[in-house]
């Protein structure tokens, strides 16, 4: 294997490891600010118990996605080194500016958010959650309006020939808004909080199957399916903005999405199947007309087909066509989740009704692969591209690194991500076990928030 | 504003992100490969929870030296971390494994458990502090590139003399660093005992300081020319000194806070003399220095982008400065630890 697969392979790897974590901190962070916010409202010390709980997990994933952040940020530069001369004057304003607001307002006050509970009144503490709760959401900001300008370039003139071609940036704003910017991010941003939103469910439902800390339980519960029932109507409506969105910047990519070959008429929307490359053909169970529907409007607009384009621009079709389904099937599957419960919670049985329950703790893998699955149909429906139609992934790699080298890196950050992924599980899990301190009416709490760490 | 003004501006901008980093998460580091000194758990805890609620924040300086880099010298960032593809990925490594250590000692109570991870904990500062000094020796020697601007040498080639000498000068100025720090956030006994060992880090520092600056003088003479054009600033090279050799006089007053305050000074002149030294140099070519090698004009961004890199700064810098010092003050006085430490 060359560099360039290899390279693919490291950043494939490295992202989706670091893919994991900061959705659960942007998701988490904003239902920090609402149970926080209950507890300075009603004064109940169940929703500081609750916020507390949440904080932890919180800073664990917030540690985490730093540590994997930072091998992301100087990922572009060892591998992609031709690529980050070419983007540089165009990813740089806004890498810089993710880690000027984001970064510092995030790492600085989660200090004061984890530790300073004793040492700032509760208004400042509140402020303190707040403002990590918007860096969590600015570092969405600057990376996707980054990677949005890669899909839908705007805002730049080219510079140089050959290997010394750069983008220049000729207008900061169009660059910032370019056509798929606010699509994605919001697309993004509400898959992120479906991801918190399916944490905070998964727990609860454990801790009622368990029948432990029955009032935490119950609050977190709730507020978790009126949020995650918002989001996932929200995300309904922003996954059609962006569709169509794509039909118009990519249509490659929305026919390799759909695996549609041949423009016509009544084009099928594809719900379950498999994409026969060879043949050019989908063995799909389809819908026809709908595709059609959802991009024009209109049954019978025909969606270009992928045989009007020149086939070495083409993605891998039959793995972006699963890899798109996989996410909506997701999407489907977090709409079942809370559909159930609120169905039973209705019936006034949803802490008896176990495979519901079971269902929800399960539920907290949904997002998660909705939000890979998503990033990765994004990703390698830009293919041949790392720029759309301004730069080949084949051109962007590092020339002086050797295959020996990333195949070497490779296995060593398979390792460490082993390693960080099985301790993270772990200690989450020793945090759920541990259950949340100081809830009222539970004995043996109390004596056990004073000292965390028994053998002291 | 021409380019040429701005991407010098953004020259003391990444400048300035390197000094913050290397003071701020100099002492962390230094407290990382102190730990070990420790055999009791709880004096272990105390040096963890001294750094505990600022070396997330104190990493992050690191990111935006690395976003600035890539936003206003995009070539200079493509160019040191593809050339140091190895160095790089083992200090990120030792970053990962710190970051670990830090999160995952205090969660067990098991001796053997904590015992690991302060091990981790040590070594992985240590990685960190020596590739960074490595890294900074190859800098100032002067790393094969191609016209393009690419790496065309080997790893096993930055292991030269003159590099590892500067690595241990990074590790002994860390060592220190964190020392005095410690000195500063604990009393009692350990305080004391801190004291000494803070005396043996400085001891052990000018050692290297004194070595390493007859290496540069001797065998990188470059690193003196801008000096005998312009003598006024042999200056920074006095002020490092003189920094620096107050220390033990500081100390010795009881005045540790001072003490660390020259420390942070010190470190920030070595860093200027570095600067002053490769100036307008950025990564240095050996195959010819004066054709092939980056320089801030040469790699810098565009205009524009450059401008609004400098409205970023200028809202944003004073923000993170006002905030972090009010983070500082919130935790500042001696460690204790609570139901929230680590």
């Amino acid at each position: 294997m060359d560099t360039v697969i290899l390279s693919r392979i490291q950043f494939a790897l490295t992202s989706s490891f670091h893919y994991f974590y900061p959705p659960l901190s942007i998701g988490l962070g904003l239902m920090l600010v609402f149970f926080e916010g209950m507890y300075l409202r009603t004064n109940n010390v169940l929703y500081k118990t609750i916020a507390q709980f949440w904080m932890k997990v919180f800073g664990l994933t917030f540690a985490l996605g730093v540590a994997t952040g930072l091998v992301q940020l100087f990922g572009f530069g060892t591998n992609w080194a031709r690529y980050s001369r070419f983007v540089g004057d165009v990813f740089g304003s806004a890498l810089g500016a993710e880690g000027v607001f984001a970064f510092f307002l995030e790492a600085g006050f989660i200090g004061i958010m984890l530790f300073g509970w004793e040492r700032v009144s509760k208004k400042m503490h509140y402020l303190a959650t707040i403002l990590v709760a918007i860096g969590s959401h600015f570092s969405a900001v600057w990376i996707v309006v980054a990677n949005s300008w890669m899909q839908t370039p705007a805002g730049y003139k080219i510079v140089g020939e050959g290997s010394e071609a750069k983008a220049v940036v000729t207008d900061f704003w169009q660059m910032v808004c370019n056509p798929s910017a606010l699509d994605r991010l919001t697309h993004v941003i509400l898959g992120c909080w479906l991801s918190g939103a399916f944490l905070i469910l998964s727990v609860s439902a454990y801790y009622m199957l368990k029948q432990r800390h029955g009032n935490f339980a119950r609050i977190c519960m709730k507020s978790g399916l009126l949020f995650a029932g918002i989001v996932l109507i929200l995300q309904l409506i922003s996954a059609d903005s962006t569709a169509r969105g794509v039909s118009v910047n990519q249509p490659i990519k929305l026919a390799a999405m759909e695996g549609v070959y041949k423009t016509a008429p009544y084009t099928p929307l594809g719900i379950i199947g498999w994409v026969d490359s060879e043949q050019e053909q989908v063995h799909a169970l389809r819908i026809p007309g709908l595709l059609s529907f959802l991009v024009y409007h209109n049954v019978d607009t025909p969606v270009r087909g992928l045989q009007e384009f020149p086939k070495d621009e083409w993605p891998n079709v039959p793995v972006l066509f699963q890899t798109y389904h996989l996410m909506i099937m997701m999407w489907g599957a977090m709409c079942l989740a809370v559909l159930a419960a609120c169905y039973a919670w209705r019936k006034k049985k949803l802490e008896k009704a176990k495979w519901v329950l079971r269902f929800l703790v399960v539920s907290v893998v949904f997002p998660a692969f909705a939000n890979l699955s998503g990033w990765y149909t994004a990703e390698m429906g830009r293919q041949p591209w790392v720029v759309y139609k301004l730069l080949r992934t084949k051109d962007g790699v590092s020339p002086s690194i050797v295959a020996s080298q990333v195949a070497t890196s490779i296995i060593m950050l398979i390792c460490i991500y082993s390693l960080l992924f099985v301790l993270f599980l772990y200690l989450l899990n020793r945090k759920i076990q541990h259950g949340p301190d100081g809830e009222p009416g539970e004995k043996g709490a109390e004596l056990e928030y004073r000292n965390p760490y028994g053998s002291m | 504003m021409t380019e040429y003004v701005l991407a010098h501006m953004w020259y003391f901008i990444v400048g300035f992100c390197a000094i913050a980093y290397v003071v701020l998460d100099g002492f962390d580091l230094g407290v990382g490969m102190l730990s070990i000194g420790n055999k009791k758990d709880e004096e272990r805890r105390l040096f963890l929870n001294a750094i505990g609620p600022v070396w997330d924040g104190n990493e992050v300086w690191l990111v935006v030296f690395g976003g600035a880099l890539f936003a206003g010298f995009p070539d200079v960032y493509a160019t040191i971390f593809s050339s140091f593809y190895d160095l790089v990925m083992m200090f990120l490594a030792a970053l990962i494994f710190r970051a670990v250590a830090i999160e995952f000692r205090s969660k067990h109570p098991g001796a053997r458990w904590r015992s690991v991870w302060d091990y981790v904990f040590a070594i992985a500062s240590f990685g960190i502090a020596f590739g960074l000094g490595l890294v900074l020796g190859n800098l100032v020697q002067g790393i094969p590139l191609s016209a393009e601007g690419d790496f065309v040498g080997k790893t096993k080639d930055f292991f030269q003399p003159y590099s590892l000498l500067i690595g241990c000068l990074s590790v002994s100025l860390f060592l220190m660093h964190g020392a005095i720090f410690l000195v500063m956030k604990t009393d009692g006994e350990l305080h004391d005992r801190l004291r000494k060992w803070a005396l043996r880090c400085m001891a052990l520092f000018f050692f290297f300081y004194f070595v390493a600056t007859c290496a540069t003088l001797i065998y990188m003479p470059f690193m003196a020319n801008r000096m005998r054009q312009m003598p006024w600033i042999g200056l920074l090279a006095l002020a490092a000194f003189l920094f620096f050799f107050s220390i033990p006089k500081l100390f010795a007053k009881g005045k540790d806070a001072w003490a660390f305050l020259f420390s942070c000074f010190g470190i920030a002149s070595l860093i200027g003399l570095f600067g002053v030294g490769t100036y307008p140099t950025l990564v240095r070519s050996s195959i010819s220095p004066d054709h092939k090698s980056l320089t801030i004009v040469n790699s810098s961004s565009s205009l524009l982008t450059l401008k609004v890199l400098m409205i970023v700064v200028l809202i944003g810098i004073p923000l993170v400065i006002g905030y972090g010092l009010y983070i500082y003050r919130v935790f500042r006085g001696k460690v204790k630890l609570d139901a929230s430490s680590y």
